[in-house]
C-alpha cells in the first residue's frame, strides 16, 4: 500500500484538482488507500514496554506525552489483566520547545523514589524523536551527575518513534537494545539463548519447562511469563516478580548458541538515515560476540516444532526428552483424528508478519488453504517468504502487507474464507462474514485468558489445532437445521 | 504516607474539620505514573460518540490504534464512529510534512463514507512539524460541502482537561448551522455519552415528564442535531469537567442557561428531573416528575434495601476521571450501605473537592491525579473492600484482593438512572460477595 500510494508525495503543492484525480481515479479503483482504516498494528513504544516488562526489576518510562504511557497501559492491562505501571516524562509545551532534559531527570528521580528499580527501560516516542531528543546523552548526564547515588539503576534505551515500524519493530529493537547495552565480554559458556519474540506468557513458561526438561542452562529473553501472568500476590507489587535477570541478559553474549524465532523481525523499520535494517538481536550477538545464531520460524506446527527441538538437541548434544516425543505423538494422533474437519478449509490470517508466516506454515501442514494473509507490518518480505516456501500459493493467496483491517475486510469478500485466525481486532470481520474467528496473539480483548494461550511447540500446536477443529464443529452445529450431538 | 512524592503532597488531603484545600488542576508530575491520559485523549473521548462524523487522527498510528472502538457509547444508527482512521504518518512524512497525506486521506475517506462532518485531530508531532491543518480543513470543507473541523489536540499542550476544552470549541463550530422547529420545552443533554444506552433511558425519563431532548452532546450524537443545539431552552450538563466550557460558550452566544446535574444514583437522578421541571416552571411537569420519581422510588427502594442489608459495613475506594461522578458515587454507595474511604479523580476542581470534603466522613482520603503507588497504599491503610474505577485501576484492586466495579467509559453495563442504580448495586454485590475471596 505504501509504495503504491507514493503518488501523493510527489505533488509539490496542495492542488485540489490534481489531488482529487490522483486519489480517486487510481488509488480507490485499485483498492489502495492513503489513510489507514482500523490499523492492524500498534505503535513501537508498546512493543518496547512489553520487553521491559520481561526484564527483572525493570520499570519502563516512555519519554514523551503522558497519553502514550497511559494508552499503552490500558491496552496491555486489557489483555494481560496484570499490573502495568509505565512512567512518563510527561512533556509539556515548554518541554517540547526547550527540550526534555528537565522532565527526564524529574521522571527518573520520581520513578526511583517510588519504585526503586534495578533497571530503567526508556522508550522514546514520536514526539521526543521529532524534536531531536538525545536520550543516550540524557542518560549519560544523569549518570554523571548522580554517580554517588546509592540506588542508581541500570539504563536501557530503545529508540521507538511510532512513525517508524510498528509494535513488533519496537519489540525487536528493544530486545537488541537491552542485549547490546547489558552484554559483557568473557569466555564462551555452555548456556543457550532463546529469543522467543512476542509470544504469550504461557508460551514463555513452556519454553522454561522445555529447557529444564532438556537439562539445558537456557536464557530466555524477554521473559514476561511471570510479570504479565502472575500468581495472586496479596499485594500490589510495584515491580511484579519475574523477568529475565540482568545477569542472564549480560551473559547472552557468551552463550554457546542463540535460537531466535522469526524471519522478518524488525526488518520493516528501516530509518531514513540508515541504509539497511537494524540487525536482529541474534544477528548482533553473532556478529559482535561470535555466538552462533539459529533463526527459525515460530515453532507452530509439527515441522517447525521439529526444527526447534532438533536444533535444541543439536546445540545441547542431548536427546529429546520422552515427554516431548509423546507430546509430538499425541499431536500426530490428533492430526489423524481431525484431518478431515480441516482439510481444504479456506483461512484468512492476520497479525505480525512473523506470526502470520508461522501460522501459514501450520495451516499448510494440516491441509488448510490460506487464501488471505494480512499484516500492518511492511517489511516487504512477507510475500517473498511465503511464496518461497509455497510457490503453489502464488495464484490463490492474497498477500496484504502494510495493510489494515478495512482493506482486508474488503478483500475478504472476494476470497470467502471459512475461518479467520488472528487477534481480537478482526472480530468484526468474522462477525460480518459469519465465520469463526480463532483468537491468537495480541491483543485478545474480547476473550478471557489471552495471556494463558499456548501457541508454540507441540503443546501450543495441539491447543491451536483443537481450537480450530472445535470452531469448525461448532460452526457446523450452529448452522445446521439438525441439532447434531455427534459431529 | 511517606510514599507520596514531595511535589504531590498537596494533592492529597483527609476529610475533616481542619482539612486544607487540595491542590489540583495542574500538569501531572513526570515519573509519577499518573493514571491520566493526554490532551488528545480528552478531545477524542468527548467527540467520539458523534456517530455520523468522520474522526480522522492525523499522526503516527498509536493514537488512532489505542482509541479504536474503545468507548461503550452506543449509536441508534450510523456506526461510522466505531471505525478508526489515521494518516499513519511515516518518518518520511514527518520530515517532509504530512499535509499532502492529510488532504488526500480526508478526500478519500469523505468520498468513501459520506460523513455529515469530519473532525481532524492533530497529535503531538503534527503540533511540532507544523502542518497547516486549519487550512486543509478549510479547503476540504469548501470542496466537499460538509463541516471539516480541526481539533488541535497535541498531547503535550496541557492536560486531558484542555482536551475537553478543545473538543467543546470544536463542537461549538458545529452549533448554529441548522434551524429546525423545536418544541418549547426542549433541553440539550451535555456530557452523557450513551454508555450501554444510558442516554436512551434519560431521554425516556424526560419524555415522561413532557420534556423534549433536542440534542445530545455527544452520546448517540448526530451532526445535524448538534447544528440545531442552539434552539433548546436549557443545557443540562453532566460530566461538568468535559462539557461546562461548551455550556458557557452557548450561554454567551445564544443566551441558553445551563445547569449541572448527575444521573448516577436515585437522589441525583431525581434532582435532574426536578431541576428541569423547576426551570420550565410548569406545575404539570413537576407533578409528572414527582410521580415518576415516586414510582421508581417505590420500585427500587425495597430492592436496594436488600442490597444495603447485605453490604452494610463495606468500604469503598473511588478513583474516577471526573470529580462530579465521584460525588454521585459517594451518595449512591451510601444508599446501599457502603462507606467511601478514598475519593479521588483525575480532573477535579477545587470546588469539586470542597463538595467531596463536606460530603465524606471524617478521615476519608481525597486525592487528585493519583497513581498506583498511592492508590495501593491508600486502600491498604483504609481497609477498603471494593474499588470503583477504570481498567487501569483494576489490577490494583484485584492484586490486593479487593472487589472492583468498572465505572469508566469502556463499561458495557448501564449505571445511570434508576435502572442503572440497581445495576450498580448488583455489580457491587457481585464483586463484594463472591466466594472466591476466601482463596485470596
Amino acid at each position: 500500500m505504501q509504495q503504491q500510494c507514493l503518488q501523493y508525495g510527489n505533488l509539490r503543492k496542495i492542488n485540489n484538482k490534481d489531488m482529487a484525480s490522483v486519489i480517486k481515479d487510481k488509488d480507490i479503483k485499485r483498492k489502495c488507500y492513503v489513510s489507514t482504516r482500523n490499523a492492524c498494528k500498534l505503535c513501537a513504544p508498546l512493543g518496547a514496554c512489553l520487553v521491559f516488562k520481561g526484564i527483572e526489576g525493570c520499570v519502563p518510562m516512555v519519554h514523551g506525552s503522558q497519553g502514550c504511557a497511559t494508552y499503552i497501559r490500558r491496552y496491555t492491562i486489557s489483555h494481560f489483566r496484570e499490573p502495568m505501571d509505565i512512567a512518563s516524562s510527561n512533556f509539556s509545551e515548554r518541554t517540547t520547545v526547550y527540550g526534555g532534559s528537565r522532565n527526564f531527570i524529574t521522571g527518573i528521580n520520581n520513578v526511583i523514589s517510588q519504585y526503586h528499580p534495578s533497571v530503567m527501560g526508556i522508550a522514546s516516542t514520536c514526539l521526543a524523536e521529532t524534536i531531536g531528543e538525545d536520550v543516550p546523552a540524557l542518560i549519560r548526564d544523569y549518570q554523571d551527575t548522580n554517580c554517588d547515588k546509592k540506588d542508581m539503576p541500570l539504563f536501557v534505551f530503545a529508540s521507538t518513534p511510532s512513525y517508524c515500524g510498528s509494535h513488533i519493530d519496537g519489540f525487536h529493537n528493544t530486545v537488541l537494545a537491552a542485549i547490546s547495552t547489558l552484554s559483557v565480554k568473557g569466555r564462551q559458556d555452555e548456556h543457550i539463548n532463546i529469543l522467543p519474540s512476542m509470544v504469550s506468557p504461557a508460551d514463555m513458561r513452556h519454553l522454561h519447562e522445555i529447557v529444564d526438561d532438556f537439562g539445558i542452562d537456557g536464557v530466555i529473553f524477554p521473559d514476561y511469563s511471570k510479570s504479565l501472568d502472575n500468581v495472586f500476590t496479596h499485594e500490589y507489587q510495584l515491580i511484579p516478580s519475574g523477568g529475565t535477570p540482568v545477569k542472564d541478559i549480560s551473559r547472552m553474549s557468551i552463550a554457546k548458541a542463540t535460537i531466535e524465532f522469526g524471519t522478518v523481525f524488525n526488518k520493516g523499520s528501516i530509518r531514513v538515515h540508515y541504509t539497511d535494517h537494524q540487525p536482529t538481536a541474534g544477528e548482533w550477538l553473532k556478529k559482535n560476540c561470535n555466538v552462533p545464531n539459529y533463526q527459525m520460524r515460530l515453532p507452530i506446527g509439527i515441522d517447525a516444532s521439529d526444527q526447534f527441538f532438533n536444533t535444541l538437541c543439536e546445540v545441547s548434544g542431548k536427546t529429546l526428552p520422552v515427554k516431548y516425543v509423546e507430546e509430538r505423538g499425541r499431536l500426530v494422533d490428533a492430526y489423524v483424528d481431525g484431518h478431515k474437519y480441516v482439510f481444504g478449509k479456506k483461512v484468512m490470517i492476520y497479525g505480525e508478519e512473523d506470526l502470520v508466516l508461522s501460522v501459514v506454515a501450520f495451516c499448510k501442514e494440516i491441509g488448510m488453504e490460506p487464501v488471505l494473509i494480512g499484516s500492518g507490518g511492511h517489511s516487504g518480505r512477507m510475500k517473498k517468504e511465503v511464496l518461497t516456501l509455497y510457490p503453489e500459493l502464488e495464484s490463490t493467496l492474497k498477500v496484504m502487507d502494510d495493510s489494515d483491517f478495512e482493506t482486508m475486510r474488503e478483500e475478504a469478500y472476494n476470497v470467502h474464507p471459512d475461518l479467520i485466525i488472528g487477534n481480537s481486532k478482526g472480530y468484526y470481520i468474522s462477525r460480518e462474514l459469519k465465520v469463526p474467528l480463532i483468537r491468537i496473539g495480541f491483543p485478545i480483548h474480547d476473550r478471557f485468558g489471552g495471556q494463558r494461550l499456548h501457541h508454540i511447540c507441540y503443546r501450543g500446536t495441539q491447543e491451536l489445532f483443537d481450537r480450530i477443529v472445535n470452531a469448525i464443529m461448532e460452526y457446523k452445529q450452529e448452522n445446521s437445521p439438525i441439532g447434531y450431538k455427534y459431529i | 504516607m511517606g510514599y507520596i512524592l514531595k511535589e504531590r503532597q498537596n494533592q492529597v488531603s483527609v476529610a475533616g474539620n481542619h482539612a486544607e484545600t487540595i491542590d489540583c488542576n495542574k500538569a501531572s508530575l513526570a515519573g509519577s505514573v499518573s493514571q491520566r491520559a493526554c490532551v488528545f485523549c480528552g478531545s477524542r473521548v468527548v467527540l467520539y460518540p458523534i456517530a455520523d462524523a468522520l474522526h480522522l487522527i492525523h499522526g503516527p498510528i498509536g493514537c488512532a490504534a489505542y482509541t479504536w472502538d474503545i468507548r461503550g457509547s452506543l449509536s441508534s444508527g450510523s456506526q461510522l464512529y466505531r471505525l478508526s482512521f489515521s494518516t499513519d504518518l511515516q518518518e518520511r512524512d514527518v520530515i517532509f510534512g504530512g499535509e499532502k497525506k492529510l488532504i488526500a486521506a480526508l478526500r478519500e475517506l469523505i468520498d468513501l463514507h459520506h460523513p455529515k462532518a469530519a473532525f481532524v485531530y492533530t497529535t503531538c508531532i503534527v503540533g511540532v512539524i507544523g502542518d497547516d491543518v486549519e487550512k486543509i480543513c478549510q479547503i476540504v470543507e469548501e470542496e466537499k460541502g460538509i463541516p471539516v473541523i480541526p481539533v488541535q489536540a497535541p498531547g503535550f499542550q496541557g492536560t486531558k482537561k484542555d482536551g475537553y476544552r478543545i473538543a467543546c470549541e470544536a463542537l461549538f463550530k458545529l452549533i448554529g448551522r441548522i434551524n429546525r422547529p423545536t418544541p418549547a420545552h426542549s433541553i440539550n443533554i451535555l456530557g452523557d455519552f450513551n454508555l450501554a444506552g444510558e442516554l436512551w433511558m434519560l431521554v425516556d425519563y424526560y419524555k415522561q415528564i413532557g420534556v423534549n431532548v433536542n440534542c445530545s452532546l455527544t452520546g448517540d450524537g448526530r451532526v445535524e442535531d448538534i447544528g440545531n443545539a442552539h434552539n433548546a431552552a436549557l443545557n443540562v450538563v453532566q460530566c461538568s469537567g468535559s462539557m461546562s466550557r461548551l455550556a458557557v460558550m452557548m450561554e454567551e452566544k445564544y443566551g441558553i442557561p445551563w445547569k449541572r446535574v448527575s444521573y448516577f444514583g436515585i437522589e441525583d437522578m431525581s434532582e435532574a428531573l426536578y431541576l428541569v421541571a423547576r426551570f420550565f416552571n410548569d406545575s404539570d411537569m413537576m407533578e409528572k416528575a414527582r410521580n415518576l420519581v415516586r414510582k421508581q422510588f417505590e420500585r427500587l427502594m425495597p430492592k436496594l434495601q436488600w442490597y444495603k442489608d447485605k453490604l452494610k459495613g463495606k468500604k469503598a475506594a473511588i478513583y474516577v476521571g471526573g470529580a462530579f461522578k465521584a460525588i454521585s458515587l459517594v451518595k449512591a454507595l451510601r444508599l446501599i450501605g457502603v462507606q467511601s474511604v478514598i475519593v479521588g479523580s483525575q480532573t477535579g476542581t477545587k470546588e469539586d473537592y470542597d463538595v467531596i470534603r463536606r460530603l465524606c466522613d471524617e478521615g476519608t482520603i481525597i486525592v487528585d491525579d493519583s497513581n498506583p503507588v498511592e492508590l495501593s497504599n491508600f486502600v491498604k491503610e483504609k481497609g477498603a473492600n471494593i474499588f470503583i474505577g477504570g481498567v487501569k485501576e483494576r489490577p490494583i484492586a484485584y492484586k490486593l484482593g479487593l472487589g472492583f466495579c468498572d465505572h469508566n467509559h469502556e463499561r458495557k453495563i448501564a449505571l445511570s438512572g434508576y435502572d442503572g442504580m440497581l445495576n450498580f448495586a448488583k455489580e457491587i454485590y457481585a464483586t463484594a460477595m463472591s466466594p472466591i475471596w476466601k482463596f485470596t
